[in-house]
């Protein structure tokens, strides 16, 4: 934290020397070409479901989960998934984030957020107000999306239960409780370019690109971060310290010594059923992951692993 | 690392020299009973996957396995055995005993009920592993942490 906190000082520090208008113009938010929402139709809700379990948006933004047991109602379980109250927290390095209700709720939710406002949160990491929003919301994956995917996300979050529950306030350390100093990291680190260079003819890698770099969000664990919170580019899913506490979050590379040996088809099947080769389970935050990744056509399965496959052995 | 402790250790008693063997230790019992669980779990899998003809006889074996195994399971986290050895135990273990001990007892209490009745069939041995998973994995969220 204390080396963090000085090199974030230090970047600002050197910001404000370069002028604090200059920065001020590098790290504003910065919504997107709002003719990009526009004439997209009717949103595919089918789609938008499939988006919706490919994003994992109810592993942040679902009620705090109290009474899962494991099995036996499996669609009540679902049902809870769809209630996007928001209210867990999530702890990282910097302090805890509390993913806000995004259900329709007209005022506790985003019920009467427009398709730009959805998307420039999603795509851009800029709030309703205008102001920025916190990369602990994967922005920096999900500006990957296509305007389609966000329209036909948006369209079928429209269909969930509305919630009128109210989320506390991010807690967060100094500096990292200054709105405007996300534009310092978003000037350093967003960027919509492909994380890993891949053979994107070959249409199955490309998909499997598109999800794991875009909605599926896989860099946000298995990326290992700077002291500003960055990736560190030449790590792509090389495994990172688990931010919620102890152990790691595994490289899923093919140089990862515990799932480096597995054959796509191994990790087609984990992602579907959670089980390892080896008959271990899945664990961790990962758990939910794997439950949103069930969910998935078997195709995108197929896809997300083709594409780890191909990823250079680091 | 393992396989080296474990051969000192029979080079010593060969020697006739007792010592206390890395395979005596709490983390590593516990995990030779995880590995127990997830070879009858993989014997399963091979059957619902239809890599294995159905054979009732492996999947009473299987599921009795499961269940004995897990029922002894919980008994292997003494204080003191938190770290060491590679263990993968979270220390939430410790923090929230009861909890732990009842996911461990759903998982017993779920294969029990399915070696009651017993599964006829590959579909049936595939759902039954289907339930078998989210007990494994409901308590795995929690309780294990991985370290590479």
């Amino acid at each position: 934290m204390g080396r963090r906190a000085r090199y974030l000082l230090s970047g600002l520090a050197l910001l404000a020397i370069a002028g604090g208008g200059l920065a001020w113009w590098l790290t504003k938010p910065d919504r997107s070409d709002a003719s990009q929402w526009e004439g997209l139709g009717d949103p595919d809700l089918s789609n938008g479901e499939r988006v919706f379990w490919a994003g994992g948006c109810a592993s942040c933004h679902a009620a705090p989960d109290t009474t899962d047991n494991g099995a036996s109602d499996d669609s009540a379980a679902d049902e809870k998934r769809l209630l996007l109250a928001g209210g867990r927290s999530l702890k990282s390095p910097f302090g805890t984030f509390y993913p806000p209700n995004i259900s329709p709720d007209e005022t506790a939710g985003i019920g009467t957020w427009t398709l730009a406002e959805f998307g420039d949160a999603m795509t851009r990491g800029v709030g309703r107000d205008g102001g920025h929003l916190y990369p602990s919301f994967p922005y920096g994956s999900y500006i990957r999306m296509t305007a389609k995917d966000v329209n036909d996300l948006w369209g079928f979050m429209q269909t969930l239960p509305k919630s009128g529950n109210t989320t506390p306030q991010h807690d967060l350390a100094f500096p990292y409780n200054i709105r405007p100093a996300i534009g310092v990291w978003k000037f350093f680190y967003l960027t919509d370019e492909p994380r890993a260079r891949i053979n994107t003819a070959d249409t199955k890698l490309a998909r499997g690109q598109y999800l794991v770099e875009g909605p599926g969000h896989c860099g946000e664990c298995h990326t290992p971060r700077d002291a500003l919170g960055g990736f560190e580019e030449a790590r792509w899913l090389t495994g990172a310290p688990n931010p919620e506490g102890e152990g790691r979050i595994p490289d899923i590379t093919p140089a990862s010594k515990s799932v480096g040996g597995w054959s796509a088809s191994d990790i087609a099947s984990y992602l579907e059923t959670g089980f390892t080769p080896d008959f271990d389970t899945v664990g961790g935050s990962m758990v939910e992951v794997q439950k949103n990744m069930a969910k998935l056509p078997a195709s995108d399965r197929d896809a997300i692993a083709a594409y780890l496959k191909a990823l250079p052995a680091l | 690392m393992k396989i080296r402790a474990l051969m000192l250790a029979a080079a010593l008693a060969g020697l006739g020299v007792t010592a206390v063997t890395a395979a005596d230790e709490p983390q590593a019992v516990r995990q030779q009973l995880m590995k127990k669980v997830g070879q009858a779990t993989g014997a399963l899998s091979g059957i619902a996957k239809g890599e294995k003809p159905y054979d009732a006889e492996i999947v009473k074996a299987s599921l009795a396995t499961i269940s004995e195994t897990v029922k002894v399971f919980p008994d292997h986290f003494p204080a003191g055995s938190e770290t060491g050895m590679e263990t993968e135990a979270s220390p939430k273990i410790w923090e929230n005993m009861a909890d732990f001990k009842a996911k461990a007892a759903k998982l017993g209490g779920d294969a029990e009920k399915i070696l009651a009745e017993l599964p006829a069939d590959q579909a049936g041995v595939g759902a039954a592993l289907g339930i078998i998973g989210k007990d494994c994995s409901s308590c795995h969220e929690s309780y294990r942490i991985k370290k590479d």
